[in-house]
């Protein structure tokens, strides 16, 4: 068993749900990158998703798109993530999911992205613009290297779809929250829980729920319907909020027990 | 598989094509594919697309003999395939009447578009004053500069402008924003995109509509010549004009040659030569030749003519160049201007700044050529909408100021 099936089994025998932020990697800089990672491990989160920074982040509100042009203008690359990442590993086993567009895959080379990110100790990756059926290299290498691939259903998604992600991803199935791209909201979406329903009837792999989650309360009740919670504007909004601020490593870690609490009462 | 059986049921030409979008949009491209298929075996859809292309559009348009230009240059017979006369002038109509007909089909209220020199919005808008369906285009600031004639025709007919301020500025950002767009209100918005660009079955349903433009060329150019052209040439953005010329005459013995934007030229870094000097990826829904960095992170492209400043392609035009059926150049800035001019003054046909980059390749080609040979290029707009840039541009040229 991976670290990522070993996280959601073992939270689950013990009746919890998995905490998962999502940060921009290199958004303001990579030390800070790997600084957050390892104070949000220790303020309560399960898992981590960390953003690679693309041109034309079609899935993404302002916010992230925000942060990859920040992430960008430091010359961030899917290079020095993956080594980040080996540096990271060095004080915490906490997974880590790389969230990617294609294009910075390709690029780098499919076979030799997969083998680096698992030597460098990335547990899986989610590439929010790759549907199964494009994805059959990236699952192949991916399977080859032990990373988990990570496909995503949609409130737009039919049975059949659904049915067809469930087959082919591995670690979980992400769930998105609603019809539309990333950024925070004031309300979970209409409809989120009979979507949950529909869903869980078509799987028994662990769901993680994102896009719009924003707030303590809403990760509670995100939480009664899923496996795992997804937070990423409203993190990234703390961070922009605290910008150049000496605290702002620990006024981020603070939100993130926020929203542990608001999960574990949830 | 002959080429012109592509695209494969996925939606790829060879490696190139697919369907790289957000699991959100998976079903209304699904959705659209087999409306598309059922339209497509429907002869009532095929004798509306008709008529509206005739009375409404103007169709057929005419292929012109350029005699003026043709002694100009003094070699190979020059034909214009008059898509400037069009009804909105440019060949984007076509696509957009065969789009809203679609969407009339899987009956939403809400039409979304992108555009770069304004012509694929205007075109848009147009169908959607005359169906009577709510439209948003979405237009790059810079671009909403450079063609603010555009903006208000848009305006004019009852679509809302919204201006995208993100990255370039440009055609690329604007189909990034109307991508997200189409994802939050998929339920009732089709997407009409203006080229044979984005995921499957985009590429192949806007070449289909755009091959009018080939068809009836080569039926004209066999009435007037009583044979096949040598060369057919097209400027190339996305690809919709130059595929819609191109596609009827895949499986003939016919060069086709696609002229895309050089901008500054090609060593500069600023230009939008996209199949010249792009390598392939993924970008907007589709695996193509792409202008990118060693990164994955792609590139701003640069074009005098806002229609041709992209650095993605369609991915049939990536197939047809690395099958070598199609070839593919590109024409600078000032190339460009000069052919604006040119047919301006010897045929007094003001082209399109994107057109004029097709113009400037004949002027290349023409006077190699044999005086019996046969050039037929694309005219895929007119000027209008360009005077009042190049005005500007050749001021400053004249006062001894550069173009850029
Ligand atoms: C007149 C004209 N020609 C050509 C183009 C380029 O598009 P495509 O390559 O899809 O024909 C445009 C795009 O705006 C245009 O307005």
């Amino acid at each position: 068993m991976n670290r990522i099936e070993e996280t959601f089994s073992s939270l689950k025998s013990a009746g919890r749900k998995a905490l998962i932020p999502y940060i921009m990697a290199g958004d303001p800089d990579l030390e800070t990158t790997a600084a957050l990672v390892i104070e949000m491990d220790r303020r309560g989160a399960d898992l981590v998703e960390l953003g690679v920074p693309f041109s034309d982040p079609i899935a993404d509100g302002p916010t992230i798109q925000r942060a990859a042009l920040r992430a960008l203008d430091r010359g961030t690359t899917l290079r020095s993530i993956v080594e980040t990442v080996a540096s990271i590993r060095e004080q915490t086993v906490i997974p880590i999911v790389l969230m990617t567009y294609f294009n910075p895959v390709l690029a780098y080379g499919i076979g030799d992205f997969c083998r680096d990110a698992a030597r460098a100790g990335v547990d899986g990756l989610i590439v929010p613009d790759l549907p199964p059926e494009e994805g059959v290299d990236l699952s192949g290498a991916c399977r080859r290297h032990g990373l988990d691939v990570v496909f995503l259903v949609a409130p737009t998604s039919t049975s059949a779809r659904i049915e067809l992600v469930n087959s082919h991803t591995t670690g979980f199935v992400y769930c998105v929250s609603l019809t539309g791209v990333t950024g925070a909201r004031g309300e979970l979406a209409d409809g989120v829980d009979a979507f949950m329903s529909q869903v869980r009837s078509h799987t028994d792999r662990p769901l993680g729920l994102g896009f719009g989650i924003s707030s303590p309360k809403q990760a509670g009740e995100a939480a009664r319907l899923a496996d795992g919670v997804i937070v990423g504007s409203a993190i990234i909004n703390e961070m922009e909020a605290r910008t150049g601020e000496p605290d702002m490593l620990r006024s981020v870690g603070e939100y993130v027990a926020s929203l542990r609490t608001g999960i574990d009462a949830g | 598989m002959t080429a012109i059986t592509l695209p494969d049921r996925r939606g790829h030409f060879g490696i190139f094509g697919g369907r790289y979008v957000p699991e959100t949009l998976m079903t209304a491209l699904n959705e659209l594919l087999e409306v598309y298929g059922e339209a497509k075996r429907d002869p009532d859809f095929e004798e509306e697309f008709r008529y509206f292309l005739r009375d409404y559009v103007g169709r057929p348009s005419p292929l012109y003999y350029a005699e003026r230009l043709t002694q100009a240059l003094g070699g190979a017979r020059i034909y214009l395939k008059r898509e400037d006369l069009n009804h909105t002038g440019a060949h984007k109509i076509n696509n957009t009447v065969g789009q809203i007909l679609l969407t009339r089909r899987m009956k939403k209220p809400r039409v979304i578009a992108e555009t770069g020199a304004g012509q694929h919005g205007v075109a848009t808008a147009t169908v959607a004053a005359r169906f009577g369906v709510e439209c948003d285009v979405y237009m790059g600031s810079e671009d909403m500069e450079r063609q603010a004639l555009n903006v208000f025709r848009m305006r004019l007919m009852g679509s809302r402008v919204i201006a995208v301020d993100a990255g370039s500025r440009t055609l690329k950002d604007a189909l990034n924003e109307a991508l997200r767009d189409w994802a939050t209100n998929v339920r009732h918005t089709h997407y009409i995109i203006g080229s044979v660009a984005g995921p499957h079955p985009f590429p192949m349903l806007v070449r289909d509509f755009q091959s009018v433009i080939g068809r009836e060329a080569r039926e004209q150019v066999l009435e007037k010549e009583g044979r096949l052209p040598d060369v057919l040439v097209a400027c190339v953005g996305g690809g919709s004009n130059a595929i819609g010329l191109f596609h009827p005459f895949l499986d003939d013995g016919v060069r086709l040659v696609g002229v895309e934007g050089a901008g500054h030229g090609l060593d500069t870094g600023m230009h939008a030569a996209t199949l010249g000097l792009g390598t392939p990826g993924v970008l907007h829904g589709a695996m193509s030749y792409t202008g990118q960095d060693e990164n994955g992170q792609i590139q701003v492209a640069h074009s005098i003519s806002a229609g041709l400043d992209y650095p993605g392609v369609g991915p049939e035009h990536s197939y047809l160049k690395d099958s070598g059926r199609a070839e593919y150049v590109s024409v600078t800035d000032d190339e460009a201007l000069e052919a604006f001019e040119l047919l301006s003054r010897v045929e007094g046909i003001i082209p399109a700044l994107e057109s004029a980059h097709a113009i400037a390749h004949i002027a290349r080609i023409a006077p190699g050529m044999d005086r019996e040979e046969v050039i037929v290029a694309g005219l895929s707009g007119r000027g209008d909408k360009d005077v009042e840039q190049v005005d500007g541009l050749l001021a400053r040229k004249g006062s001894g100021e550069s173009t850029e």
